[in-house]
């Protein structure tokens, strides 16, 4: 629904600047050109984003999400310590963190939600402190190879599609660093005021 | 040559390598894993006819502008162009409507511009915030969220000033 509003609200404001600024004719052609340009621009993806997709098969079929999730093991024991201590959380929530780094979101989601229902198990509808981490965490989370991404910049004729990677990298912790910083505090806080 | 050239072929070929020696079908991987990329794109793509229609009107009735205009002097301070103001709103609500939205900026400004490498690396780091967390807490059964969302937005600006910042260290503004 969030969306039908969101969708609703651009047309119903384009058609209200359209004709306060007199830019009708404009904006007609527009709506026919952005979705012409839509498909167009899912044919100039999609080489980029199959080749990307197909190269973390191949990663994926030689063990390495199972190195990372058992990589990750120890800072998520830290970062989660309660949760941990089941075995099934620990290895669901590890495996959700490899898939989110190699952009595996198909596999990533049944794997982090595994792990939220084991830990929301008996806690009445409120988020544990730990639950909330592990829902932060999957709302920033980094990708080592950003093939969408890439394959959008591809499509636009940058020179070097995939120049940005660690500029997102950087970004990413950055962003990851500060959602885990706030939820830790905030905790702290809630917990006073309740 | 410069070492980013490296990354793809050199990928490429340590990938297949690895593969190999793991006795892994390569071949057969790859092209499995393409098929996958290629019905995520089936997924999208009536998203982004939508969406797409959307922005591109958005735009062209000077609305984008308007948007954009409203924050420019804060986020200048913070090195991020005007033109970001609407991704960085429908980023945590949509995922292809931030993929559309960033398309369109790359376009416009370039994709090697300041703008448009902003906005990619804005598209990198963060996530749909909002669609991810009602996925999670809806299939826990949580209806308490707590700090969940202040926390998970926190993350998102973070990604936005850090998109900036990220691009102005490795390529200059």
């Amino acid at each position: 629904m969030a969306m039908a509003a969101l969708w609703t609200g651009m047309v119903v404001l384009s058609f209200a600047f359209g004709l306060v600024n007199g830019k009708m004719d404009a904006v007609s052609a527009a709506a026919l050109e952005g979705a012409s340009s839509a498909i167009q621009l899912c044919l100039s993806m999609a080489g980029v984003l199959c080749l990307w997709s197909g190269v973390m098969e191949i990663m994926n079929r030689c063990g390495m999400s199972a190195k990372l999730a058992r990589a990750f093991r120890p800072l998520l024991q830290r970062l989660l310590p309660n949760a941990c201590r089941d075995d099934a959380t620990l290895s669901a929530v590890s495996a959700n963190v490899s898939a989110n780094l190699l952009g595996l979101g198909n596999a990533a989601t049944p794997l982090g939600i595994q792990a939220a229902r084991r830990m929301a198990r008996g806690q009445d509808g409120v988020a544990s402190d730990e639950l909330c981490l592990l829902v932060v965490l999957n709302t920033a989370s980094i990708q080592l190879i950003p093939a969408t991404i890439a394959s959008v910049r591809a499509a636009a004729g940058a020179a070097s599609p995939f120049d940005i990677v660690p500029a997102v990298w950087l970004a990413s912790v950055l962003s990851v660093t500060a959602g885990l910083t706030a939820a830790k505090i905030l905790a702290r806080f809630s917990r006073r005021i309740s | 040559m410069s070492p980013s050239a490296m990354l793809v072929p050199g990928l490429l070929a340590a990938t297949a390598i690895i593969a190999l020696w793991r006795r892994v079908d390569v071949y057969g991987a790859l092209t499995a894993g393409a098929g996958e990329g290629l019905t995520i794109l089936l997924r999208i793509a009536p998203a982004l006819v939508g969406l797409l229609t959307a922005v591109a009107m958005f735009r062209a009735s000077g609305a984008m502008d308007w948007l954009s205009g409203l924050c420019a002097p804060l986020l200048e301070r913070l090195g991020i162009p005007a033109d970001l103001m609407p991704l960085m709103l429908i980023r945590p609500i949509s995922g292809s409507g931030a993929l559309a939205v960033g398309s369109e900026i790359m376009k416009t400004s370039g994709p090697d511009s300041y703008a448009g490498r902003v906005a990619a690396v804005m598209l990198g780091s963060t996530e749909t915030t909002f669609y991810t967390i009602a996925v999670y807490f809806g299939a826990a059964g949580i209806t308490r969220t707590r700090h969940t969302i202040p926390a998970a937005l926190t993350a998102d600006l973070m990604g936005f000033v850090g998109s900036a910042l990220a691009v102005r260290i490795f390529f200059g503004s």
